[in-house]
Formats: C-alpha cells, structure tokens, sequence
C-alpha cells in the first residue's frame, strides 16, 4: 500500500504503541558465538503486535491429521533401529499452567550415530535404514504427550574448531494462541557438551536453560523396556499477559 | 509460575519433522490467491533453508473453533535453496483487532531457520487493501518505510490474484518484526 497515509487520528496511538519497552529476548536474536546468527538476526527493535484476534487464536489439529503410531519413531519401517530405545514424555503447560489440551507437538532428530535423515548432512556416521528421525502426537487431556524414541547422538557441526553439538531432540509445539508457538531443542542430563555448546549457553537465564534438559524418571522408565525421560513444556514468553478467550 | 521454556533454533534440518504437514490452508479453487516472495539474510543472499508458517482468518474474518474444519487457516511452507515460497490461500477478511477495532485484512507469517534462536514474527497485508490498510491499528503505529515491508504488491489478475512480498531478515530493507510471545 505505498503511498497509504495514516489518519491524523491515529498518531496518538502510534506514539502508545511504540511507547511499550519489548523485553529483550532470552535467547537473543543475535549470538556471537553462533555463528549462523550473524547474518540472519534483524538489527531493528521487536515491535509489539497488540493482541488481536489474530494472535488469540491457533490453529486445531484435529485427530484424524495425527496416527496414534506416529508417536513412536522406532516403528513404521522394516525392522527396529539400532541404539538405545527410551520414551520421552512430559506436559505442556500455556502461560497460565493450564495444560494444553489435544494440541499438536512434533520431534524430530538424529539417529544414534549423530546422522540426520537429510540430504544436507554430511557427517560422515552411518545412517539406519528403520529410523526416519521424526513423530508427531497430540496431548491428551491433562496436558501430557509420551514419544517411543531412540537417544539420539551427538554430532560434529562447522560453527567452530572441534564443535559438537550435545544429544538433542527438537520440539515444535502449539499452543491456545500465536503467541504460544514453540520451537525449541531437548537435552539430556549430564551431557559433557551442554558446558561448550553456543545454542545452549546462549540461553542468559540459567533457570530457563535448565529447564531444558530433561531429567530420568524411573516413573517413564518401563521395566526391562526402555530408559524414560522426563521434559515438560512452559508456553508463553515474558509479554505474556492471560487474555479472555 | 514456572518459567517459560526458551526458544532453541529449528536447525538445517527443521523439514524432517515439520514437512508432513505442509500445504494445510493451501486452498486452491475459485476466489483463491497467491502470496509468495523470496526471504534473503542481511547479505542479501537467500534463505532456502527456512520453514514459514502462515497463520490467517478466512474471508469472514473467523478462525478456528468459530470456522469449521476443513477450514485451518494455517500453512506450512519450506523455502526453495533460492529462498523462495509460495502460498496459495483464501484472502482473510478483516478480523478484530486488540480492542474490538477493525484491522485490514492480514497474514501473521512466522520464519523458523537455522540461525534464528526464536521464531521471527511479521505480517502480509495486501496493497489493494488501501483504505482497510490505511485505518488497521498496526499499520498506522509505523513509520512510512516500515510499513511497507509488510504489504504484499498485488502483480498479476489472471489466472488469479497474485502478490509479492519478500522478507530481509536483516539490513537496509529489513522487515518489520514483531516481538513472537
Ligand atoms: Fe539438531
């Protein structure tokens, strides 16, 4: 809409809405030490979308996009994939610490040996001809989602001499409203790489790093099965006011 | 309350878990139209490793639960390595805005790639929309530049209408973003 002129009567309101301070984000944008962020990070200030009904709203996944048996990666192909079979499984909570009911989350990852399914990686580690690497589900009534999985392996990447990053699945989550979206990595605890790794240390609060590593729980372990980990999900970031739906 | 759990990067690899489900709102029958636009990096040189969602009312300006399925009003698409995408929807009505006011019909865009530690938030509105765009909310709290990089150009009639917007992540032609939470 070049040439579009604002209404004299709006200038009160942009000088409101450009008033309001963005929290700084946490990661930020940019990230020295990761290196692909230097020229993909924007130089300009977040503005504040004021919370239409756009932003009010997200989208519904129902049932019948997602298969019960997408939830367990380790089935699906000829045979079963090599490495170590756990269960991942946890809760998704909105801003509020209401659950996420019947909403959609997506993992996908490495294999054992730290290789991806894709044709971009290059790392030379064998791939395994029964693990595609991605699932899907929707939580259930309380909130919580499980995936059958296996521990995926760390990988060498090009960010810097000797980098490797630590074992991770990544998470892509919805939530009651836009502004709820989530993509974000799961770690394993005690991960010698975590210390070193420049996506995970550029998170500043070490509290919200933290609550990215997911802890053992012999209560999501199954008997002579499988090792079970536990990651539950916050949704919501630090503008996040509860509005009327 | 506990904290939120932080944003980590999608990743090169974003499209093994979120192809699946691409071309959800790519609704391609009479009264539909194309949006699509390259998104390049601050060096000018194309994305084609991004995954874009698309977020929208229909034409009355609903959205899910109000509109029923097989309305989503959501898309996925992956860039090409050329840094392209293209989408194929319904124009949006205009929907409510923050305070019950009108806002011009609109997309909320999403980019998820490598190198983005958050997803990046902006919007597409559409240059025949004028007096619409001229009175939304959000538009008119721009300055002149900045609103534009969030119009799409309407380019073609026939065989439908057909708009183009690109996204710069960074740099002189930056695209306006919007704070994600
Ligand atoms: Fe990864």
């Amino acid at each position: 809409m070049a040439g579009a002129t604002m209404a004299g009567g709006q200038s009160s309101m942009r000088a409101e809405m450009t008033s309001l301070d963005v929290p700084a984000p946490d990661p930020a944008y940019y990230c020295p030490a990761y290196r692909s962020t230097a020229l993909r990070s924007p130089k300009n200030p977040l503005r504040i979308l004021p919370a239409g009904l756009t932003e009010r709203r997200a989208p519904v996944f129902g049932p019948s996009r997602v298969r019960p048996e997408d939830a367990d990666l380790t089935a699906g192909l000829a045979g079963e994939p090599l490495g170590e079979r756990v269960v991942v499984a946890g809760e998704v909570l909105d801003a509020a610490g209401r659950p996420v009911r019947n909403q959609l989350v997506e993992i996908w990852q490495a294999n054992a040996s730290g290789r991806y399914n894709h044709s971009m990686d290059k790392h030379p580690a064998p791939l395994d001809p029964n693990f595609a690497g991605a699932g899907r589900c929707l939580t259930d009534d309380l909130g919580r989602y499980r995936f059958i999985t296996i521990k995926p392996g760390p990988y060498p990447w090009q960010n810097h001499h000797n980098a490797w990053r630590p074992a991770h699945i990544h998470f892509s989550v919805f939530g009651t409203n836009f502004t709820e979206r989530l993509v974000t990595q799961m770690y394993f605890p005690g991960d010698p790489l975590l210390p070193l790794d420049p996506i995970y240390q550029s998170i500043r609060d070490k509290n919200a790093a933290l609550a990215l590593v997911s802890r053992f729980d012999l209560g999501t372990t199954v008997e002579g099965w499988a090792l079970g980990y536990r990651f539950d999900i916050v949704l919501g970031g630090p503008t996040v006011t509860p509005v009327e739906l | 309350m506990t904290t939120p759990t932080p944003s980590q990067t999608a990743g090169p690899f974003v499209s093994i878990g979120t192809a699946w489900a691409t071309g959800d709102a790519t609704i391609d029958g009479e009264g539909s139209v194309v949006v699509s636009g390259k998104v390049f990096d601050g060096a000018g040189d194309p994305v084609g490793d991004a995954m874009m969602e698309f977020w929208q009312a229909d034409a009355e300006g609903r959205f899910p639960p109000e509109v029923p399925p097989p309305w989503s009003g959501f898309a996925r698409v992956l860039t090409a390595p050329d840094g392209s995408y293209q989408l194929v929807t319904l124009k949006p009505g205009a929907v409510p805005g923050a305070s019950g006011e009108s806002q011009a019909p609109h997309i909320d865009v999403s980019i998820f790639a490598r190198g983005l530690q958050q997803r990046l938030v902006t919007r597409a509105y559409f240059s025949d929309e004028g007096p619409a765009n001229a009175t939304d909310p959000v538009l008119a709290a721009l300055p002149e530049a900045a609103r534009a990089t969030l119009v799409a150009e309407r380019e073609t009639e026939e065989p439908r209408p057909a708009y183009r917007l690109d996204f710069w992540l960074q740099g002189g032609k930056e695209t306006v973003f919007f704070a994600p939470w």
